[in-house]
């Protein structure tokens, strides 16, 4: 018998965890903090004061408040009859999509904001691709009263002018990233960027879990309510808390983080990541980069991205705007590297019409970044007693334009 | 002794010159480093293009896209350089980010950089604690010297840190900013050059980032050992091309 309490043992085991973030910022061989100098203060600030601000009473109590009251959590899990059984298997979806501002980014911006007043920050700064990250920044701003620049590619404001619409009615200041490729990776340069020229006033609220550590951990644990939530969910409606699989789209992977987060050290549960393979893996345009990245460096982050030989990060390729983005989280090049999770990856078609299918099986239109993890019936057959959680992560009114065109609606 | 190490030990303030290899057309990276010598030009960082380059501001950006546009790539730069030790003596300096590195391999790039004859790294996105834990002993071992940056929010604990394991020079980042000229230097700027003065550190330091003119040269190299200008030499060579060197440097000083 062991002589160490039981609570104890379990924070050594919690301790122990292998699949989250070290003392060093590192998921295994990846992560870390790739920064220019000009940024060591703010990021240092932050690294060393992130965990101490999270775990203070009166911030978890107005994180709580404002998820609850705000945002509109918890969000549903809910069980998808028709979808079951259709593919024999029970299928639960976890409704991100009900979230206020109509995907799960908004869990991660309530966090970053409350987390920059501490900080004494009045100045806020994100970039943005297809804008979801963008607006769930604003927002925030607006119902924090503080002053808010959004970065976001020239071709992205043209292909995505709702959700530049929106971003200014909520007050922000919306600049085009004009240099590189003029996309969501450029418009993270220049967020970076301004960030070095303003040292002192401003936060950034990154989008996802990428970026210098200890951003990927930060972000990780302000989605991870999305996991904390299913737990209990589950434990309601099944009796045990957790499922035999669960299933998000990776683009950055701050859903999956959140999705995944309180299951990556049991190993009864399996992970399954979901990548954008585009028009198809090997057609070169493709955002899989799991199968086509290579480890190296992509903001700040030791992580696997899509690059020539040379070393040039490239360009990647999905219908949907959230997935194509040319790295993947270090937490995530972690589970593909260690095999604790497994990637899979969805074409724009396959992810087109599972998306469909959901509107037509359940009444819900979801985002297309959702429609990939969804389409994972396509590929993989589960048993009838299997529980299988899909992180539905937004909602599709963003993407009607892309399913008028693709379906000529 | 390493060159650089050399070149700091001479009496006089030095101009080292930033410019992007591959710009503005890919094969003018000889005849840029021939030039900046022959005009008097104490040193030289050749930069090496990145698709990313966060540290930079819009002038050296839009010249490191252009010079990918044009086809340079790290084997090609090694390429244009493998004879600039029979023409060239000055100190040469390969200014990258850290990513085309890796993919050379680190060991690899620094054995090819000996074997040229480049003297020195600088790599802004490869933090000294990185460095100093995983790389230092391969760039020791291939007589590479690193160069740090500090700037005015490092911390005098950090610049100790830093002061202490550069065996070159301190780059010191004039303003927080990104690469990108001034015009002229405020009472900010002069305050730090004086803070850093009085620290007294071991390493000389060459203050980059803002200078442009003879102006800035002169204030930053009141206290400091020596200047870096790039992005003003950069709009020069889109100006007036790469035959007009000796114009811009006479400029400075």
């Amino acid at each position: 018998m062991s002589i160490i309490p039981h609570n104890i043992a379990n924070i050594i085991v919690k301790e122990m965890k292998s699949y989250h973030v070290d003392e060093n910022g590192y998921y295994g061989d990846f992560g870390g903090a790739y920064i220019p100098e000009m940024l060591y203060p703010n990021v240092e600030e932050l690294r060393t004061q992130y965990l101490e601000i999270m775990n203070e009473p009166s911030f978890k109590e107005e994180f709580e408040q404002l998820l609850k009251d705000y945002v509109g959590r918890p969000t549903p899990l809910y069980y998808a009859k028709r979808l079951s059984e259709k593919y024999n298997t029970k299928v639960y979806l976890k409704r991100e999509d009900l979230n206020h501002t109509g995907a799960h980014k908004v869990n991660n911006t309530i966090g970053q904001i409350l987390m920059a007043k501490k900080l004494g920050k009045n100045r806020i700064i994100a970039e943005t691709g297809a804008g979801q990250h963008g607006v769930a920044t604003a927002t925030v701003c607006a119902l924090m009263g503080l002053e808010c620049i959004v970065y976001m590619g020239e071709i992205d404001i043209k292909r995505q002018a709702p959700n530049v619409a929106r971003m200014k009615m909520l007050g922000a200041t919306v600049v085009p990233a004009t240099s590189g490729s003029k996309t969501l990776k450029d418009a993270t340069n220049e967020a970076i960027r301004d960030w070095i020229n303003n040292p002192i006033d401003t936060h950034y609220i990154i989008g996802s879990v990428v970026g210098p550590h200890p951003y990927p951990d930060m972000v990780a644990r302000f989605q991870s309510i999305i996991s904390e939530e299913i737990k209990w969910q589950l434990q309601q409606k099944e009796g045990r808390e957790n499922p035999d699989y669960v299933i998000a789209c990776v683009g950055g992977g701050s859903n999956a983080a959140g999705a995944f987060y309180h299951y990556l050290d049991q190993p009864n549960v399996n992970i399954i990541a979901v990548e954008a393979a585009g028009k198809g893996i090997d057609t070169g345009e493709s955002a899989a980069t799991s199968a086509l990245g290579k480890e190296g460096i992509i903001h700040g982050s030791k992580t696997l991205l899509m690059q020539t030989p040379d070393g040039q990060i490239t360009e990647p390729y999905s219908i949907s705007a959230g997935l194509d983005y040319p790295g993947v989280g270090p937490m995530h090049a972690h589970l593909f590297k260690s095999g604790r999770a497994e990637f899979v990856s969805i074409t724009d078609a396959d992810a087109m019409s599972a998306g469909l299918e959901l509107c037509k099986q359940e009444g819900i239109i979801p985002a297309i970044e959702s429609s990939h993890a969804l389409a994972i019936f396509d590929k993989k057959q589960f048993n009838p007693d299997d529980i299988v959680v899909i992180n539905l992560s937004g909602r599709g009114d963003k993407d009607l334009n892309t399913y008028i065109d693709y379906f000529n609606l | 002794m390493n060159r650089i190490q050399q070149k700091l030990q001479e009496d006089k303030k030095l101009l080292s010159i930033y410019f992007t290899a591959g710009y503005p057309s890919i094969n003018d990276t000889l005849q840029i480093i021939k030039d900046l010598e022959k005009n008097g030009v104490d040193m030289i960082e050749i930069g090496l293009p990145f698709s990313d380059p966060l540290a930079d501001g819009p002038t050296i950006q839009a010249s490191s896209t252009q010079a990918l546009k044009n086809g340079m790539t790290t084997e090609l730069l090694f390429e244009q350089l493998k004879d600039i030790r029979k023409t060239v003596s000055i100190p040469l300096i390969i200014m990258g980010y850290f990513n085309p590195m890796m993919q050379y391999g680190v060991e690899a790039f620094c054995a090819k950089c000996a074997e040229i004859g480049i003297d020195g790294l600088i790599i802004p996105d490869l933090p000294v604690d990185e460095y100093h834990q995983h790389y230092q002993t391969i760039f020791d071992q291939y007589g590479l010297i690193n160069t740090f940056l500090i700037t005015p929010q490092t911390s005098e604990k950090r610049i100790r840190f830093i002061d202490n394991i550069s065996n070159g020079f301190i780059y010191m980042v004039s303003s927080a900013s990104t690469t990108g000229a001034k015009s002229t230097f405020g009472s900010t700027q002069a305050s730090y050059f004086e803070r850093i003065a009085a620290m007294q550190l071991k390493a000389p330091q060459i203050v980059g980032f803002g200078i442009s003119n003879a102006a800035t040269f002169e204030q930053a190299t009141t206290t400091a050992k020596g200047a870096i200008i790039g992005s003003a030499f950069i709009k020069h060579l889109s100006n007036y091309g790469i035959n007009a060197i000796g114009e811009f440097i006479q400029t400075i000083r």
